[in-house]
């Protein structure tokens, strides 16, 4: 552990590079920038090595598990992309992972969402407050006029092309609301920010002088 | 060898993933237990070979010269450095890996995050300029959105904050069940197209 002080000042400074891209791009934020793609890209793999290589793969492997050679020989052979003659085999384990997660795709996809989704609207047109049925009537008429708008296999026209406009409206709504989401976690983070650089770094050297 | 090969490899994995799930034998099930942990073991050497390339091509660039090149150097000094620390010294709580991961890349993180805040607030004035109906609801229902979530909502008018309940969770929540439908029809297809080999993208050129 290193002493809070020099940690603090760290984070700081590394904040107030990448805010210095609000001037202008300047050496600072690429710096900043830069250091920030090493960083993430080390700390990915050591995790990776902690989490997987060494207990899913190298500890069983020493222990006599040789079915983990298949998958060790096919992650090897995916570095023979940097060459230029047997790029063509890292293409086994490409396939793969490939088959793998489009098999657990669908299955989850048709699980997780399509059959919850569907399952999730079937919903009473008729209930106990007026507002709920208001509400259940916009959900299912709102789910079928976008689900139309999705459907390219006719052309948008009469009957077909009101209820596309209809599905637009909604859509533009839900966008809307996932916009003024993401503004306000962006903001909630930058608020974050901005609490650290006067609150809790002056804090470590023991300026308490926003209390 | 080059096609028909990975195509293969492509097609049993993929197949039994499917299979797995509507086979509920323990036979099956360990089998496909085993071929998920062969992938998970081959997505992490996928993770090195991004970073070898990373490397690669930010080392290229310092020995050619090229634009930026002495950016490229703390690139690389940053991944040595988390790289060394997490594998020779741990990723527990109280390792350097941790210090480092707590205040270098957590806080820079945030603050790339952040900086998203100005940079969407700019683009949004650009796009409620456009005076459209579509426009219109867009900008009405993310200004209800934003006020009914902080305080100064509620101190305009007392309704806002159950307003935005109401947008949340009853139009955007048909909208945003039509398009998860949509993408899960969408990857459901996908994965069968890649499984049965007539989706070969993946495989590149050549």
């Amino acid at each position: 552990m290193l002493p809070a002080p020099f940690l603090n000042t760290m984070a700081a400074l590394l904040t107030i590079a990448i805010f210095s891209f609000l001037y202008k791009d300047n050496p600072f934020y690429k710096f900043a920038e830069y250091l920030f793609v090493g960083i993430a890209a080390g700390y990915i793999v050591a995790l990776e090595y902690h989490n997987v290589i060494v207990p899913n793969l190298w500890r069983p492997l020493v222990g006599g598990d040789l079915n983990l050679l298949v998958p060790f020989v096919l992650g090897v052979l995916l570095f023979s992309r940097f060459t230029s003659g047997f790029g063509w085999l890292s293409r086994w384990a490409i396939g793969l992972m490939v088959g793998t997660f489009s098999g657990l795709a669908i299955i989850g996809f048709a699980q997780g969402d399509l059959v919850a989704q569907v399952q999730a609207n079937m919903l009473p047109l008729k209930t106990e407050t007026l507002l709920g049925t208001f509400s259940n009537w916009v959900i299912f008429i709102g789910l079928l006029s976008s689900l139309v708008y999705f459907f390219f296999s006719k052309e948008h026209k009469g009957a077909l092309g009101a209820s596309a406009k209809l599905g637009i409206w909604f859509l533009m709504v839900s966008f809307g609301a996932s916009y003024g989401f993401t503004v306000m976690s962006r903001f909630s983070l930058l608020i974050g920010r901005l609490l650290f650089l006067l609150v809790d770094w002056p804090a470590s050297f023991g300026l308490h002088w926003l209390h | 060898m080059k096609k028909e090969v990975p195509l293969l490899i492509t097609a049993i994995f993929g197949s039994f993933m499917v299979i797995d799930y509507f086979v509920p034998h323990p036979s099956v099930s360990a089998v496909g237990e085993t071929l998920q942990q062969w992938a998970i073991i081959v997505i992490s050497f996928s993770y090195v070979l991004g970073v070898a390339n990373i490397a690669r091509v930010n080392g290229e660039k310092i020995s050619k010269r090229s634009r930026d090149w002495p950016f490229a150097i703390p690139l690389l000094m940053g991944l040595a450095f988390m790289l060394g620390v997490g594998i020779f010294g741990g990723i527990g709580e109280r390792t350097l890996f941790n210090d480092f991961f707590l205040y270098a890349y957590t806080p820079m993180s945030g603050t790339m995050f952040s900086l998203l805040a100005f940079f969407i607030a700019s683009a949004a004035f650009r796009s409620f300029r456009v005076r459209t109906l579509e426009a219109g609801l867009l900008a009405v229902a993310a200004v209800i959105v934003m006020l009914g979530r902080v305080p100064v909502g509620a101190e305009i008018w007392d309704k806002l904050p159950g307003i935005a309940d109401w947008i949340n969770n009853v139009p955007q929540m048909a909208a945003k069940r039509a398009i998860l439908i949509g993408a899960a029809l969408g990857a459901i297809s996908t994965g069968l197209k890649i499984i049965l080999g007539l989706e070969r993208n993946y495989l590149g050129g050549e």
